[in-house]
Order: C-alpha cells, then structure tokens, then sequence
C-alpha cells in the first residue's frame, strides 16, 4: 500500500479529498482497486482508461442492473464505450459515498436512469427503467398492460408540469421525498 | 435586467484590476495575465455565460466535433470555452433549469438579442464563415475587455478596490469549497481548484497592505491549518468507527436492511458503553477502592452457612457465593455517607447514577428518534408512491447476484401489487371469511399470550416454593426453571404467530408489522409477569425482613442485658459472617435479572449455533446423499431474522434498563454479550445465512424499532421507579440501608452539604403548588406545538397543490402562446410564397425549445394538439426552416417557455 499512496501524491490525494466525498483511506482503497483492474504495463502510465468490461468485474458493480448506465453517465471518454479513467472512478464513488449530498446524488440518479442522454425521462425511459429494476427473467417481467398502468401511474404523480416527461427538477422533487434513497443510492468498495 | 448588466460590468471591472494590478505595461492578448483574467472572468461570469453556452450548444450540436478541433487549435483563451462547451453537453440536463432561468433574464439584453440574430444568420453560412464569425466575436469580446479595463486602469487601488477584490477572493474561496458538491467530471474540478487555489494564493497577500495586513496573513493560515486538521480529524474519525468494514461487507452482501441491524447492534453497543462507563467509573470503582473491604461488616461477608460452597462453580454461574457478596450486586455496598480520603459520596452517587442511566437513555432514544423523523422528512406521504418505488427501489449496496435476484422479484412484486391496489381499491370477495379468519387468529394469539403469561406466573411461584425448601435438593432444571422457559416461549412462540398469521391474508408488510406487535405483546407479558411474581416474593422477602429485624432486636436486647450483668467481660466480637442478617430483598431482584440476561444470552447462542450453523452444515454435506433437494427444498439455508433479532435485542436492553440500579454489573454483562454478538452474528450471517426472500427496506422501519424501544425503555423504568419509591430499603444491606425510602439520599445530601438556602428554594420547587402549573404549562406547550405542526402540514398540502395549479397553469399558457405564434408562422408562410416543406420533426424542435425528444411514441394528449394542428394545416411544402422567420419563433417562445 505504500508504494500506492506515493504513487498517487500528496499533493493530488489532498485535492481528490478536496473535491470528493470521500476520505483518505477510500480514495487510497479505491486506487488500490482501480489499479488491481489495470495490468502490469498500463500501471505505469497516468490517466489509463479501463474498458468497460473489466470495471464490470467489480463484486460491487456486478450485480447492478444499472452498471452499463453507471460506467457511461461517469466515463468522459470520448467513444462512449463507459471506460473509466481514475478520476472518473473517484467521481463514481464519490458520489455514491455516504456524505454525498441528496443533491449530487439525485442529479446523477436522473442521468443514470435517462437512457436515451436525452435530459428527460420520458416513457422510453421509463420502461426500460423498469425493465432494469424487474431483472431480466420472463417470470419476473411486467406484461405491457402492467408496464403502461404503471409509467401511467408514474407520470402522473412525478410529472409536475404535464408535458409527458419527468425532468431533472420534478425527478429531484419526488427524491428529496423519498426516505430512503439516500441510504440505498450508495457503493461502498 | 438593468441591475444584472451592471453587476456583470462590475465584475468584469473587478477582472480587469487584478490583471492590471498584475502586469500593467503587457498586452493582454499575448501574455499569461490576459488568460489569467479571462478564464478567472469566465468563472465568475459562469452564470451568466451559461446563456451564452446553452445558445453555443443549440448551434452546434451538430458541427460539435469540428468545432472541437477549432477551439482546441485557436488560442489558450480558448481551451476555456472548450471545456465549457464540453461541460455543457454533459451537465446540460444538470443546468437546463438555471440556464433558463438565466436565459430569460438575459434575453431582454439588446445585446443578446444582437448577437442571437447575428447567429441565428450565421446557421445557414458554411463553417468557415462561422468559425471566422466565432472569432471575430471572440475579438470583439476582448476589445469589449480592453475599454473596460482601460477605465479600471486609470483609477487608483482605493478602498473600495480593495473590498471588491476580497469579495473575489472569498467568492473563490467559496467556490473551492462547494466545488465537491459539484456535479462535474474530476478533470473539470481539478482545473477549476488548482485555478481559483493559485487566484487566491495570488491575491491573497495583496489584500491587507494596511495595518491588517500581517493578522490577516495570520488569519488565511491558520484558516488553512484548521481545514487540514479538520480534514484529517475527520480521516481519523472514520477510523476509529468500530467494525465499519464488516459491516460495509455485510452490506454488501446482504442489502441495507441486514446491515441495519448490525448498525442498530453497533448504536446499542455505544449506549451500553455509556451505561458501562457511569456505572464502572462512578459505583463500582470508588466503592471497590475505597469502601470497606470484604470481609469486614456483615453485608461484605459471605454467611456462614453458605462459605462452603461459595466458591463452587455452579454457585457462582447462578450469581452466588462471592459473586453475591461483591461490587456486582446492590447489598455489598454499605450505606456509610462518605468513603475514602475523596470523601466520595457513595450513596448519593449510586442513586444519581441511577436516575443518570435512565435519564440518558431517554435522551439518546428521543433524540435519535427525533432525528430519524427529521431525516425521513414527510415520510409517509403516499403522494409518489409509484415513483418512490421506481426511483429509489434498486439497492446499490447489492453485490451479491442472488440477493440482487431476491431484490427484482421483490420488486417485481411491489410494483405488481402496487398495480391491483390501485386498480381495485378494495376487492371485497368473501368479507366475511377473512374477517372470521382474521378475529379467530387473534383469539388463538392471545390464548397463546395468556397460556404463556400463566405458564410463567406458574414457574415462578413454583420456583419460590423450591427456593423455600433450599435450592440444593433439585435438580439443575428444577433451578433453572423460569429463566429455561422464558427463553423456549420466546423461541417458539414466534414461530407459532408466523403459522397463525397465514391464515389472516394480510399484505406482508401489515403481516409483518402484525408479526412484530405479537412477539412484542409477548415479551412483556412474560416481562411483566415475571415482574409481578418478583413483587410476590420481594413481599415474601420483607416479611422474612420483618421477622429477621425483630429477632436480632431481641437477640441484641438479650446479649446487651448480658453485657450489663457482668461489666467486666468484654464485649464479644462476633465474625461478621456469623451476624444474623435479613434477606437482601434488592440483591435477590437483581440476581434474577442477571440470570435471565445469561440464560437469555445463552439460547441466543445456542439457537444460532444449532439453527443457523449446523442447519447450513447439514444442508450443506448431507445434500450429497439424500433423496430430495435439502438446499432448495424443505430445510434449506435459514434467512436473517432482522426484525425478531431487533426486538431480541430491545428486550434485553429493557432487562438491562430494568436491572441495572440492583445489579450495577448488567451494563457491563451487556457490554459482553452485545461484543461477542457483534463477532459472532456477522461469522454466521456471512458463512450460513441466505439473503432475505423479501427484502424489505431497513429504513422505513427504523422508526419503528426506535418506538418500540421506547416503548419498553417506558415500561422498563416503571417498575424500577415504582420499586425505588414505594418499597423501604432492606435494612442491612446496600447504600440506602436506615433510610425510609431510597430517595431520601436527595434529602440528606441537600440539608447536610447545601447551603440552607439552598435547600429551602429546593423545597418550595418542589411544593405542588409549583409543580402543578409548570406541569400544565408543559402539557400547553405540547399541545400548541402539535396543533402548530397539524397547521403547517395542511399548509403544506395546499401550497404543493398551489404549486401545481400553477405548473398547469403555465403549461396552458405556454402552450397557448405557443400555438398562437404557430398561427402567425402558418399565416406568414401562406403568405410568403416560397413552397418549401416543412418537416415535422423541425417543428417539434422549434416549438419544444430545448433538446429535440424524438416526436415518436404515444406522448401526452396535451403534446399532440399542437401536433395535429400541424398535420391539419401542413403549411406549404418545402419551406426553407433555418432562415430568419424560424429563429424569430424560436425567440418569441423561449422566453414564454421559460417563464415556469
């Protein structure tokens, strides 16, 4: 662990501590499981991105219906394939941390669940929102009369404004309701 | 809208003085300060800038890419906008709200207008001409920089200067700090913080030239000092929070709602820790220092008779022999006023720390419940039911793929039953059935609640008359009776409720909560008939007392009338362990208490070994060779009990709350038992259970567990307190022996160690006249403030139906606006005589005004009207849409739209 906490720098690790929710010991836990993805060669070099796939393989994103969701709404890389480089990752625990705010949580609740990165949750949305939540099985999958009835029901609470869709504000509304997303809307490593 | 120029003006003056104070004679374009100034002006323009970006984002979404490239290659004043513009496709859902809000106010600006025309020309132009266009703004932005700055340049650094500049840096200031609460990506962040730490750092000096200068010096580094120790404190703090890993694991594994348990665990743990530490540091240590030592008064001395045995193990194990006669139990401690060379007042402290424990528990659990209800908000409100349970459903602490299994079917469910519930409010198929169901199963529970109830009034008296005979002649259960079948009811019972609830047909979150009330009704039944039986025999007891009391009188009489008779022999000095004493009435209660806390522990244990580890051994290695499926079939994997293991655990907090002030060493007995619970739950939960089939949320119920504690903690004083205040203490063993009652230490203390006054204003507080009205004030107080809270809750409800109405309202407006000015546009093209056409999906842009939403899908009925509008009057084929006439709607609209 040495070795890891020098490679990130003191500088650096006071900055991530400065703009994350995180603490000393998660931001050194989570480099030292970032760079356990990463293989021997790519160690050396910064700001390597790790594919998708291999950041799947966490047992802490593994069994999230929303991890493809998770990895795209937080890589910045350019090809849209949801690779992650290190600070992509902090911002993914970060705000998934304990302290983080309700604000910043639903903010990225709202544009894990947007599928279509289209700034609103619309049916589409919605539906395959709900297609996440019900786990990909048959037996445990809504008919489309149940799936209609519901997003029907859905908007109709959440939909402040009538136009159809759920936006940022009146999703963020409906969360700072909720008792418990808070507690639920958290990865620990 | 003229207050927001000139504050924009105002910082851009600000901008210009910091650079010129900087580097006066350079030219700004080359050199480092004019890209100092102009990303630190960025910054703080970003509000309004923000406008600009969104109108940036709107004409380029589709040459974004090239236009990358451009920005990438043009000057380093540039890299800014680069990243603006990329922070804006990605925070652009984030932001949309402020940008309109911002947007309109800035709309009226004639400028913008100008500018937005000049763009809204430039759309249909080829790329260079945009990009020189962009430039060529670019430059104008700068010139606009240039005057400005030239009239900073002329004044001098005033006062006022001054002051704005600390504005800036403290405006920096403020934006390092709430820069986490920032959803950008690290890379932005980091930019922005390394910016704003130099600006500071720049600046920073500069600022108390005066007098103030070397305090305010001073001042920014013991800011700085004091946020790093903040922050490492804060590194430290976590650390020491006890088993946070295992139960991040847990949590991981199993879901919130296991891992609540374990954190209620922990959160017991801490109290206890409390109880402990005033009980250990204020009752037990003084008295084993600096009392008097064993051995020599009677009360420390184990009797004669018993001297034998006392040090036998199964004699200890029941809390006799020494173990009775030490700082463990209430009769050791004598009832001298002062002890040692502290003059620690031992009898006062035993009775304060009494009350103490008592009164911190209140605090703790009202205080915690307080806060859960703050947390929770308005919790109970049904209003997002459905979206509740689609947003906020998924548990992201799952890691385990056969609790995230467990976790969609549950969904699944919820959302299913959801569905009926509100499809059919009430199906009322064979009322009558249910109802009969539901009346017999409550009467069978109570026959179970009352046959347990009598079962132990049975045991007990039957144990009082074994305990007259003398204890040695039965056998182990004989002894051990009451506290064997305390435990096999709470063992079994449950089980026989949870069969009995099947036949009610309650939703399982009713069921559950049904569950949760029988278990508890049992419990203190048992608890409280335990208690009237202890009643029964502390009676018995003080009869023993009174006829113990007269006979050493008499005994005493005989030998001082001895004495008398023949002066010349000394008075003979008895052992202490030969004097005649009376039954410790207060010893016995809280012996009885220990042994149910130890045998309570013990069936904990040992159910836990039996049922979960060799249950899970056998499933796991008899599964080889049997003839039907054992993991999946009949014995299978146990689940985690989280709500019977709860109320387990409040109960025996309320033994321990119960026992305490007779048997100071429960907290300290409880302190263990929590310990080795803690280590041994999270091995078995982690190695033998399986996660719950139906998860339900932990944090719903919190609450809920938190009342019931209450609940008990309440019921658990009563007999205590009624114990302290109406029975007379013992009169040879304890702290209050010789006194009336326990609490008359209150009395003594405050007549021989209080001024006089002292105790006389004490008096009159305590006079009823007093009393009474300050106790009516209170209950006033409660109930305006109840009535207070019921009127801001109905205010709440209509303000969120205002809210509404008004949303609507707007909606209506906008859209009615919206189809007048499709009207004007229809009539205008019939006018015009160009025969373009015109797609559909252009439209739908336009008249949204923010992103596009592809127009397909059945969307609300309101969205379609304007939608068929269209259809019905097509407008003429082919017009062209990107000139003039369409940025002029889209100019018309978006303020309109932007207004709710």
């Amino acid at each position: 662990m040495g070795t890891t906490a020098s490679q990130l720098g003191k500088e650096l690790l006071s900055e991530y501590q400065e703009l994350t929710f995180l603490t000393k010991q998660e931001i050194l836990l989570a480099h030292k499981r970032f760079s356990e993805l990463l293989t021997k060669d790519e160690k050396d070099l910064p700001n390597t991105k790790v594919s998708m796939e291999r950041i799947l393989t966490l047992p802490e994103l593994k069994s999230n219906p929303f991890r493809k969701r998770i990895c795209h709404v937080f890589s910045t890389s350019e090809q849209k394939d949801g690779s992650l480089t290190f600070e992509n990752f902090l911002d993914l625990l970060s705000a998934f941390s304990d302290s983080a705010t309700l604000e910043i949580k639903s903010h990225y609740a709202f544009r894990i669940f947007d599928f279509d990165d289209d700034g609103t949750l619309d049916r589409g949305d919605l539906e395959k929102l709900v297609n996440c939540l019900t786990g990909e099985t048959d037996d445990t999958r809504l008919t489309p009369e149940e799936m209609r009835q519901l997003i029907d029901n859905i908007l109709e609470e959440s939909d402040i404004d009538r136009d159809g869709t759920v936006n940022l504000s009146e999703f963020q509304h409906v969360i700072s309701r909720s008792p418990d997303f808070v507690s639920s809307f958290k990865i620990v490593l | 809208q003229e207050r927001q120029s000139g504050r924009r003006r105002k910082r851009r003056r600000r901008s210009g003085d910091k650079k010129e104070k900087k580097k006066k004679h350079q030219r700004r374009r080359s050199s480092s300060s004019a890209r100092d100034g102009r990303e630190e002006r960025q910054t703080k323009k970003r509000e309004s800038s923000k406008k600009q970006r969104e109108k940036h984002f709107k004409e380029r979404t589709t040459e974004r890419n090239e236009e990358e490239a451009q920005t990438s290659s043009v000057k380093a004043t540039k890299t800014n906008k680069n990243i603006n513009n990329e922070k804006t496709r990605k925070t652009k859902t984030a932001e949309r709200e402020t940008e309109k809000r911002n947007e309109k106010k800035m709309d009226k600006s004639p400028k913008t207008i100008e500018r937005k025309e000049s763009e809204g020309k430039n759309t249909d132009k080829s790329k260079e001409r945009k990009k020189h266009k962009k430039s060529e703004e670019d430059k104008e932005e700068q010139e606009e920089l240039d005057k400005e700055q030239e009239e900073v340049r002329s004044e001098c650094l005033s006062p006022e200067e001054l002051e704005k500049l600390k504005e800036a840096v403290d405006e920096r200031k403020k934006l390092i700090q709430s820069l986490r609460v920032k959803p950008w990506p690290m890379k932005k962040k980091l930019v922005s913080l390394r910016e704003s730490q130099e600006f500071v750092e720049k600046y920073e000096g500069a600022l108390g030239k005066g007098k103030g200068r070397k305090i305010y010096a001073y001042k920014v580094i013991m800011t700085k000092k004091w946020m790093k120790f903040e922050r490492d404190f804060e590194n430290f703090k976590t650390t020491l929070i006890p088993w946070e890993m295992k139960i991040k694991e847990i949590e991981s594994h199993f879901g919130s709602s296991v891992a609540s348990y374990f954190i209620f665990l922990r959160w017991m743990y801490g109290i206890n820790m409390i109880l402990f530490c005033l009980t250990f540091g204020l009752v037990m240590v003084p008295e084993a220092l600096m009392g008097r030592p064993y051995g020599s008064i009677p009360r420390k001395t184990v009797p004669r008779a018993e001297e034998a045995s006392a040090m036998d193990f199964a004699v200890l194990w029941d809390f006799g022999g020494y173990a009775q006669y030490s700082v463990l139990f209430y009769g050791f401690y004598n009832n001298q006023r002062a002890i040692g060379w502290l003059k620690f007042r031992m009898p006062l402290s035993y009775f304060l720390v009494g009350v103490g424990t008592v009164a911190y528990s209140y605090m703790v659990v009202i205080r915690t419940m307080a806060r859960n209800a703050n947390e929770s908000g308005i919790g109970d409100d049904n209003s997002f039911n459905f979206s509740w349970k689609m947003f906020t459903s998924w548990d992201y602490l799952i890691g385990n793929t056969e609790t995230a299994d467990n976790k969609f079917a549950s969904i699944t469910t919820s959302f299913k039953e959801a569905i009926l519930e509100e499809q059919e409010s009430r199906k009322d198929d064979n009322i009558h059935l249910t109802r009969f169901l539901r009346v017999l199963a409550n009467f069978l529970v109570l026959c179970c609640l009352a046959g347990s109830g009598y079962l132990i009034y049975f045991v007990v008296r039957r144990s009082q008359k074994f305990a007259l005979d003398g204890l040695e002649n039965h056998t182990w259960w004989e002894r051990n009776e009451v506290n064997m079948v305390m435990s096999l009811l709470g063992m079994f019972c449950p089980m026989l409720f949870d069969v009995i609830s099947t036949l009610e047909n309650y939703h399982p979150r009713v069921a559950l909560q049904w569950q949760l009330g029988r278990i508890f009704a049992l419990f203190l039944g048992n608890l409280y008939t335990f208690i009237i039986a202890l009643m029964d025999e502390i009676n018995l007891k003080r009869k023993e007392e009174m006829i113990v009391k007269y006979n050493i009188t008499t005994w005493e009489n005989s030998f001082n009338g001895t004495v008398s008779e023949n002066s010349t022999a000394t008075p003979i000095s008895l052992h202490p362990a030969d004097v005649p004493r009376g039954p410790c009435w207060e010893t016995m209660v809280g012996q009885e208490f220990v042994r149910l806390i130890i045998s309570d522990t013990m069936t904990t244990y040992i159910t836990l070994l039996i049922g979960d580890f060799l249950r899970a051994v056998l499933v796991r290695f008899l599964n080889h060779c049997w003839c039907w499926d054992l993991e999946a079939g009949f014995p299978s994997y146990s689940e985690f009990d989280v709500s019977g293991n709860v109320l387990g655990l409040i109960f025996n907090q309320g033994m321990i709350w119960m026992g305490a002030f007779y048997a100071p060493c429960l907290p300290a007995l409880n302190l263990l038992r929590l310990h080795i619970s803690m280590y041994l739950q999270c091995w078995a939960v982690m190695c033998c259970n399986v996660p719950q089939e139906r998860v339900f949320k932990a944090s719903g119920s919190n609450n809920f567990y938190m009342a019931m504690l209450l609940v008990i903690l309440f019921l658990s004083t009563l007999p205590a307190i009624y114990t302290i205040v109406t029975i007379p203490p013992s009169f040879d063993c304890g702290p209050f022996s010789g006194k009336n009652r326990m609490f008359d230490v209150i009395h003594e203390t405050l007549e021989s160690d209080f001024p006089v006054w002292f105790s006389k204003v004490f008096s009159y507080a305590s006079n009823p006249g007093l009393v009474l009205p300050f106790i009516l004030l209170m209950v006033l107080a409660i109930y305006y403030l109840q009535s207070t809270s019921k009127n801001y809750k109905e205010a709440n409800v209509k303000l969120k139906k205002k809210l509404q109405m008004q949303n609507e309202e707007n909606k209506k407006k906008n859209k009615r606006a919206a189809l007048k000015a499709q009207m004007d546009l229809e009539e205008a093209r019939k006018a015009s005589s160009q025969q373009k056409h015109v797609s559909p999906r252009r439209h739908y842009y336009s008249k949204n005004g923010r992103n596009p939403a592809p127009p397909v899908g059945d969307r609300s009925l309101r969205r379609s009207a304007p939608r068929t509008y269209q259809h019905v009057n097509p407008g003429p084929p082919g017009y062209l849409p990107g000139l003039p006439r369409q940025s002029e709607t889209r100019m018309h609209r978006v303020p309109s739209l932007q207004r709710h």
